[in-house]
């Protein structure tokens, strides 16, 4: 029994090159991570989040139980591939493992089991393993017409936009696509001769016992293992890296590790496990809306990962998190475009001198709260002072910290990568917030809230409006009567995507008005448009994108629509022909006397 | 907050012939609404920056138009980004990008000249 002949020698030599650019870049990218994010890993490795992970790797990388959510068709095409190869591979080595008698033979016998397959020897369940063999090869087929469909008709899978592609990745794909048409000739050829074949390969071979099979067997057995060898050998520098990447990520997810303020091995393992899906095109609002397309998510991570990222690219996004949000490998591409911000020319010298240090008045009396209105709650005056009447109401004595002047808390230039200056003016703001022995803060702007609660590590509890007048409901030290006024509500991007406070404002709002559904909302709410984090965009592109959350509130013909961020307040104010209001001004109209 | 109400400025000379417009075209090319401003002054009176600096936007403008880059330098790094200008700019002028833009270009001249 001769298992080895020389066309196996593409396949071997593939598959070693493989395993061992793979181990290599592994190693390279866990070194890569800071102090921080190995200690977090270390510390989780034995414990039941690993068996988790393992359990989240075979749902996400087996199954794309994600994709299936978003899109059925797509979902079935990926599991088709990955489940199927997966299943011709496990079965395969049973198959040789019965056959041989030994799970230690040639590791390449179940790639090429057919060809070498002695059929005078029999083994138990050779008829049933030859059937399920065929029965996975036909799903890996199925997938594979699917891919070749989309490739040409994306419509039907609901897609606006496929990616496009590289040259390396164009020779991937192309030896993908033919690894199992070829399989399947190849095992076909060798059913016609050898009469090994199963329901597909058996048929299949039986219509081509006409040709001279003894001259083309052989051929498309090489062809099979070139192919294999090929797509190996380019695998590591394209898309499919995401194959593996993929569960590496999946176990340092669960690890606890996160994305840091610098690029590291971690964001490595982030930018390659992006399966080029393109989902994230279809939901961010620059393409559905203006019609930017070259800067979403996926277009991002594969300029950072080859080095050609463009200033256009990482600069012109809203940051608005809804790629993040319907990303089936869940890639936080929003904190990895900040870290790609990073300007390092702009982080070295003194900034903000001109911001007095001290504060002359000394906050003696007894307070409850620190009141931090924000910038742009100074240029939509009506929500401080409803916050005024609504603490009034509530006899709370709150000190109103940025009455008179206001310095920004920083976040605006953390997402343009200007850290330094970011950390000069949360240092002068932290000062200040201490400066009082008030243990609460409370501020109108969820750019602010995000900013206090992830960047300023403060030692003091930190509320968001919305959150705070929810607690004085209810703990009924403000009572409200509910109006008959039908509103609809817009989540900011930074305090719903951003922050996850969907519940309270909700809450609220049932208590003051009678709050209608509108089709976007919480997770899949749309950006008004006007994020900071974009200083790209033009009035003109950011008017469509308004326009379109506009009519998404305005759908169900309410009378009031309500936010609860002063910016997305001024931004849809404009364009918009019902009332609007922030979510403390409509409570301050409803309070009862 | 500043004090309201006039001030005479200090005499500036400009030589026309000895500077260098190139980056503004860049400017005019990468923010095109920069064109747009016409000195209102809205941007400015809104500034969280004004509060305590005589800073404003139309200055730096005018600086940038002149080729005046070092005082420029300096003026620029003074914003916060906080984007109240932009909501308030009625002539719909990407304040923020401009800003960032002309300290890009500032940087990238800076490094050319060395
Ligand atoms: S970023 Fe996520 S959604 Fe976008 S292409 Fe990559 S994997 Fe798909
Ligand atoms: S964060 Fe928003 S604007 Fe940016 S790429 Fe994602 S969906 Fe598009
Ligand atoms: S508000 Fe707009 S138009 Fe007026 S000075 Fe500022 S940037 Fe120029
Ligand atoms: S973004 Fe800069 S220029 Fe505009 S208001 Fe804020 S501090 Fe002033």
């Amino acid at each position: 029994m001769n298992n080895f002949h020389p066309f196996v020698l593409p396949f071997t030599i593939g598959t070693v090159v493989l395993f061992i650019i793979l181990f290599a870049l592994f190693v390279k990218w866990l070194l890569q991570m800071d102090k921080t994010q190995k200690t977090t890993a270390l510390k989780n490795i034995i414990s039941f989040k690993t068996l988790k992970a393992v359990w989240e790797a075979v749902r996400e990388c087996l199954f794309h139980r994600n994709i299936f959510r978003t899109n059925p068709v797509l979902g079935y095409m990926h599991l088709s591939f990955a489940f199927g190869w997966f299943l011709l591979i496990v079965i395969g080595k049973i198959e040789t493992t019965f056959y041989s008698g030994t799970f230690w033979d040639e590791f390449w016998l179940a790639i090429f089991f057919r060809f070498f397959e002695d059929t005078s020897v029999t083994f138990s369940g050779s008829e049933l393993f030859t059937q399920l063999m065929d029965a996975c090869l036909l799903f890996v087929l199925s997938g594979i017409v699917l891919a070749v469909i989309k490739r040409f008709y994306s419509k039907i899978y609901g897609m606006k936009k496929t990616t496009k592609h590289t040259i390396v990745d164009k020779i991937a794909l192309t030896s993908l696509w033919c690894i199992f048409p070829l399989r399947l000739l190849a095992e076909s050829a060798t059913a016609g001769i050898k009469h090994n074949g199963g329901f597909l390969t058996q048929s299949l071979g039986n219509l081509l016992v006409g040709l001279p099979l003894e001259h083309i067997t052989l051929p498309l057995w090489w062809m099979y293992s070139i192919a294999l060898c090929l797509f190996f050998l380019f695998m590591p520098f394209t898309r499919y890296m995401h194959i593996f990447t993929e569960m590496l990520l999946v176990f340092l997810r669960k690890w606890g590790v996160t994305e840091n303020n610098q690029k590291t091995g971690y964001t490595n393992i982030e930018l390659n496990a992006c399966s080029r899906c393109g989902i994230c095109i279809d939901v961010c609002p620059l393409n559905t809306e203006a019609g930017i397309n070259n800067v979403q998510s996926v277009y991002f991570i594969k300029n950072t990962r080859y080095g050609t990222l463009t200033k256009e690219i990482a600069d012109n996004c809203l940051m608005c998190g809804r790629c993040v949000q319907a990303c089936p490998v869940g890639i936080e591409s929003t904190l990895i475009r900040q870290i790609m911000r990073k300007k390092e020319c702009f982080n070295n010298k003194d900034y903000y001198q001109y911001i007095p240090d001290k504060e002359e008045k000394q906050i003696s009396e007894e307070k409850e709260v620190i009141y931090f209105a924000g910038c742009m709650s100074h240029i939509t005056v009506s929500i401080p002072e409803a916050m005024k009447h609504i603490f009034a109401a509530a006899n709370v004595k709150y000190w109103y910290m940025d009455e008179n002047e206001t310095i920004c808390c920083g976040r605006p230039l953390m997402q343009q990568g200007l850290d330094k200056q970011a950390e000069t003016l949360r240092q002068k703001n932290t000062e200040k917030i201490l400066s009082s022995s008030i243990r609460t803060l409370v501020t109108s702007c969820p750019i602010c809230y995000k900013s206090f609660t992830e960047e300023y590590h403060l030692p003091i509890e930190v509320l968001h409006h919305t959150q705070y007048i929810d607690r004085l409901i209810r703990q009924g030290r403000i009572k409200v009567n509910r109006s008959d006024i039908k509103v609809t509500y817009h989540d900011p991007c930074e305090l719903g995507r951003g922050c996850k406070i969907y519940e309270e404002p909700r809450h609220v709002l049932h208590a003051v008005a009678e709050l209608m559904n509108v089709k976007m909302e919480k997770e899949n709410s749309l950006c008004c448009g006007y994020n900071l984090a974009n200083t790209q965009l033009e009035l003109e592109d950011q008017m469509k994108i308004r326009n379109a959350a506009i009519n998404n509130l305005t759908a169900p013909k309410p009378d009031t629509v309500i936010t609860s961020c002063p910016m997305c307040k001024r931004a849809l104010q404009h364009g918009i022909n019902v009332n609007i209001k922030d979510i403390a001004e409509i409570v301050d109209e409803n309070i009862a006397k | 907050m500043k004090d309201f109400g006039y001030s005479i400025s200090k005499g500036r000379t400009l030589n026309y012939d000895n500077s260098d417009f190139s980056l503004k075209k860049t400017l005019e090319h990468d923010v095109v609404s920069y064109c747009r401003c016409i000195g209102c002054g809205a941007c400015a009176s809104t500034c969280s920056a004004a509060k305590f600096t005589d800073f404003s936007i139309f200055k730096c403008n005018m600086l940038f138009r002149n080729a005046k880059y070092d005082e420029l330098e300096q003026e620029l790094s003074k914003c916060m980004l906080c984007g109240k200008c932009t909501l308030v700019c009625p002539r719909g002028v990407n304040t923020r990008g401009m800003i960032l833009e002309m300290r890009n270009l500032i940087e990238k001249n800076k490094n050319n000249n060395e």
